[in-house]
């Protein structure tokens, strides 16, 4: 019996490509071929009325092939960028135009583009741009979107794109009623998402076949796909999308589409050359998305346990200047933030508001980080009115696991009911509790203490509703060479796709992992296909693959059962070769049953002579049986009633410099429940990357925007990403295994989990800390700098 | 308005290429787009995040500071000429590779690089050593815990091969 894969800690079989210099990104498409590259015109306003542009003097520029600006844009191309996700709430939104018309809402926004025979040029022509500007006042930040003085678009008033409400029970009531109560007020900052590649495009268009190819650094293939056909009035069959290796996603390029992804392929058609856009480092921290800044205003009542009797919450979300993707990220704020706990009365409400400031999209995690750290603030709050252990606080509000399934009685962010499928949050708890050594902490503060530092420890926990629908399939192809070939059509950042798809189509079929090559998001081989978020793709195209490999295996065994004269039930398939079971000397091998499974006129090698009419098949039936089809093909799509819901819960011991303020990470412990792992070694490490960008949105990252809107850290100089020097070295990880039943493999998804408590975690800590031999004081803005910990030092001193 | 063109004899992992290119030609540009070495990655421009590492003689330099023409006469290494001779990984390759020292792939090479020179230095890394041997380089995607592996185990395998 060969050896099952899952749960291995098996070697990517990606890295042999990437290690050599050999993966193909973007920007390395059509490398040294007849190609020309496009730069874009970028407003330097937050706020502007566009009242000229003049390109005349850029065509003189040797080189330069065309311009566009929003003039040159007809039909589809001249409406805005669409919507993706509408919500009835969403009374106001707003999307920009691929190219700006009239008015600029922040500084970045695309204006002109440009195509030329390389970038230098390209850019050299943008600079002769000259375009007249009459700024408008602009809205910069939550509070002053709120004051609404100035709107961000005029017909949208109170700069207010959505107001939501969602309840469970009546949380004020029970607040009133309740013997304790507690207010909190809660901010955390921007971040992004800041993959190593930016983002990019390149577009062919084949006049010959007329069709167009795009490439195009995305976490969405087909939708990007759908809408280039729609905007460039194609028919969908003419356009294809490919999604080569891509340097990082985290949720930015889950947005579509860009503006360069409709331009690109536009100039590409109206060329008849291709053309290339690759995004610089400042273009993707002021056009790119970022997420994050929100406002919350908590009131929770609660008993002499620490129960919670009535949780009131209210909050700000900062979406910037436009809406394309909905209000998924508050949505998932306003229903994650409950975590494994239920407050019996609950009730939310925020507000989505304008600002001139680059618009917000999912950034990993997507609105759990800001929940998690609203509801953790609070359970810690509670622990610390009571006198009682953050811990005990925690427990007495869990859900247990005999409660699921758990209804928490609102609307996830799939517009489904918020569900819990599975999960054990006291174990959880006692296993983070035993990693970090929480008994033992209070001893370790002491002897600290005695020495004259300040150590302080954390905890948070968090559930992630992951793999959300509508689906994803998977189409599965055994070869006459016996090797398997299998598409999915989401895409691929990093996660080591090819290496655990591949696990799972060895299990099902029996065949050998090193024969099996896993396509991701290209649309001609999967064109059906929703894309990577939420933590979705071990989930969706997991469950896909494995079904569609088992429809594979069921033909193999119908013809292998045929060729060896005996029962599918009495075969096995090891190694790649079919046999009776008990029987090795009867068996067939995969490649031979793809002949056969494939009735030919022409011969063209020795493998297909078996299978020309003259060699196979009964006479008297049709050389393809009824109700089948020619080939070893296995199609499934995996479509789920609802999400499956991972848990986790982080701590951290911190150590606060008396002088500096300088905060250091002592520990790092992560408990993670992802329901069965499929290889250990990829799921630890996105965990560590999780908990790296974690320490980075705690510690370190903000977008520094000032009063006029301009980003004053558009750049890794200064916009501080963690180096190995900012993040723990080593993170402790102890699993659990809770398995999903809405899915074949019992599998949760587990990309954003690492990132989701850092903010409440880090302000726990640092709080634990600073409360050693000092006037107590609660953080309550992240992320914290040592001369803002300094200040709320002086503050409270 | 045209603009002045330079012939540059570049030498990269061993082989010559000349190329005529404006002296503003970076030379991460001329290596990707002009010889078609596409494995060095450029991800800030501005010499922050490392990805575009190289080695100019032996030593280690974002590609991306410099220009196309001043690198004329240097002895150039990409993450392409890494390789052991006979094509097997070399150490650090092979040591990201046990130690799953990557995900997306896009700083690798410029880790590569920089750790093949620190090793080269240091062959006998402490774990603080190790450490501070990639603390120039940017990666979204690990948090570095496998990268600090990695250059341990690399040190090792540079043992075992010696």
């Amino acid at each position: 019996m060969t050896t099952k894969l899952m749960g291995q800690k098996v070697q990517r079989v990606e890295d042999q490509r990437f290690l050599r210099g050999q993966g193909r990104y973007v920007d390395d498409v059509a490398v040294e071929r007849d190609l020309l590259h496009a730069a874009v015109l970028r407003s330097p306003h937050a706020h502007a009325r566009i009242v000229d542009i003049d390109v005349a003097d850029v065509l003189d520029v040797e080189g330069v092939h065309a311009v566009w600006t929003y003039e040159d844009l007809t039909g589809p191309m001249s409406e805005p960028l669409p919507l993706l996700i509408p919500h009835p709430d969403l009374t106001h939104g707003r999307t920009q135009y691929a190219l700006a018309k009239d008015e600029v809402n922040y500084v970045g926004e695309a204006i002109a583009f440009v195509v030329a025979d390389d970038r230098y040029v390209a850019e050299d022509a943008v600079d002769r741009i000259r375009v007249r500007y009459e700024p408008l006042p602009p809205v910069v930040g939550i509070d002053a979107a709120r004051a609404a003085d100035r709107l961000v678009h005029d017909d949208v008033p109170g700069n207010i794109g959505a107001r939501m409400e969602q309840s469970v029970g009546d949380a004020p009531a029970a607040i009133k009623a309740a013997p304790h109560t507690l207010t909190l007020d809660l901010t955390v900052e921007r971040s992004a998402c800041t993959p190593l590649e930016g983002r990019g495009t390149v577009a062919r268009w084949d006049p010959d076949l007329n069709r167009l190819q795009v490439w195009t650094s995305t976490q969405s293939s087909t939708g990007v796909r759908a809408v280039v056909a729609v905007k460039l009035g194609l028919d969908l069959g003419q356009v294809d999308v490919i999604t080569p290796d891509v340097g990082g996603g985290f949720g930015v390029k889950i947005n579509h589409p860009w503006p360069e992804e409709l331009l690109v392929p536009l100039a590409a058609r109206a060329l008849g050359r291709t053309v290339k856009f690759t995004e610089d480092r400042r273009e993707h921290f002021i056009s790119s998305a970022h997420e994050r800044g929100q406002v919350h205003h908590i009131e929770v009542g609660f008993d002499d346990d620490g129960r919670l009797l009535g949780l009131d919450v209210e909050f700000w979300h900062d979406h910037g200047a436009y809406t394309p993707y909905g209000l998924i990220v508050p949505i998932i704020t306003s229903t994650q933030l409950l975590g494994p706990y239920k407050p019996q009365n609950y009730r939310v409400v925020f507000e989505s508001l304008y600002t001139n400031t680059v618009m917000v999209t999912p950034y990993r995690g997507a609105g759990r980080p800001q929940g998690c750290y609203a509801m953790e603030r609070t359970m810690d709050a509670i622990a610390s009115y009571l006198g009682k252990d953050r811990t005990e606080v925690r427990s007495v509000n869990f859900i247990q696991p005999d409660e699921f399934p758990f209804d928490q009685g609102l609307i996830f962010q799939d517009g489904r009911e918020l569900e819990y499928d599975s999960g054990d949050y006291p174990a959880s708890l006692e296993k983070i509790k035993a990693l970090v050594g929480w008994d033992e902490f209070p001893a370790f503060q002491a002897e600290m203490a005695a020495q004259g530092r300040h150590v302080g420890i954390g905890l948070a926990c968090y559930v992630e509703g992951t793999g959300v629908g509508p689906y994803e399939g998977a189409h599965v192809h055994i070869e006459t060479s016996g090797k398997v070939k299998v598409a999915t059509g989401l895409t691929t950042q990093g996660q080591g796709h090819q290496t655990v798809f591949a696990q799972l189509v060895a299990d099902e079929l029996g065949c050998s992992f090193e024969d099996v090559e896993v396509v991701t998001g290209d649309t001609r081989r999967m064109p059906y296909a929703v894309g990577t978020f939420a933590s979705r793709a071990a989930v969706m195209s997991g469950s896909a693959i494995h079904l569609a490999a088992k429809r594979a295996k069921e033909k193999v065994l119908k013809i292998a059962a045929d060729a060896l004269e005996a029962a599918p039930e009495d075969l096995e398939i090891v190694d790649g070769v079919v046999s009776v079971k008990g029987s090795p000397g009867s068996s067939i091998d995969l490649g031979t049953v793809s002949v056969l499974s494939n009735p030919l006129r022409y011969a063209f090698d020795e493998a297909s002579k078996a299978a020309t009419q003259f060699s196979v098949g009964d006479p008297g039936k049709p050389p393809v049986p009824e109700d089948e089809e020619p080939g070893l093909e296995g199609k499934d799509f995996y479509s789920p009633e609802r999400a499956t819901f991972a848990s986790g819960m982080h701590a951290v011991i911190v150590e606060t410099d008396p002088e500096t303020a300088e905060i250091r990470i002592l520990k790092y412990a992560v408990v993670h429940d992802c329901g069965h792992l499929i290889n250990p070694m990829i799921v630890e490490g996105q965990i560590h990357g999780g908990v790296a960008q974690g320490v980075g949105g705690a510690l370190y990252e903000r977008m520094a925007y000032d009063e006029s809107g301009q980003l004053l850290n558009a750049s890794f100089m200064d916009f501080l990403m963690p180096y190995v020097t900012e993040v723990p070295d080593g993170i402790d990880i102890d699993h659990l295994e809770t398995p999903s039943p809405l899915n074949p493999l019992g599998i949760k998804g587990a990309g954003e989990a690492g990132v989701i408590p850092s903010a409440a975690v880090f302000a726990a800590a640092i709080e634990d800390a600073e409360r050693v031999g000092r006037p107590e004081f609660t953080v309550t803005a992240m992320p914290i700098s040592p001369s803002e910990l300094f200040a709320l030092r002086q503050e409270h001193s | 308005m045209s603009e002045e063109l330079h012939d540059v004899r570049l030498t990269v992992n061993g082989a010559t290429h000349e190329i005529r290119v404006p002296a503003r030609r970076l030379l991460s540009d001329a290596l990707r787009h002009d010889l078609g070495l596409t494995g060095t990655h450029v991800g800030c421009e501005h010499g922050v995040c490392g990805a575009c590492t190289i080695l100019v003689d032996g030593a280690p330099m974002r590609s991306c500071l410099m220009f196309a023409v001043s690198a004329a006469g240097h002895e150039l290494t990409t993450v392409e000429g890494l390789a052991d001779p006979d094509g097997s990984l070399g150490p650090v390759q092979q040591a990201f590779l046990e130690c799953h020292g990557l995900q997306c792939g896009f700083c690798t090479p410029g880790f590569l690089t920089t750790i093949t020179a620190g090793l080269r230095d240091n062959p006998t890394p402490t774990h603080e050593e190790a450490r501070d041997m990639i603390a120039g380089n940017l990666c979204r995607c690990t948090g570095y815990q496998n990268i600090v592996k990695a250059v341990e185990r690399a040190a090792e395998i540079g043992a075992e091969r010696a």
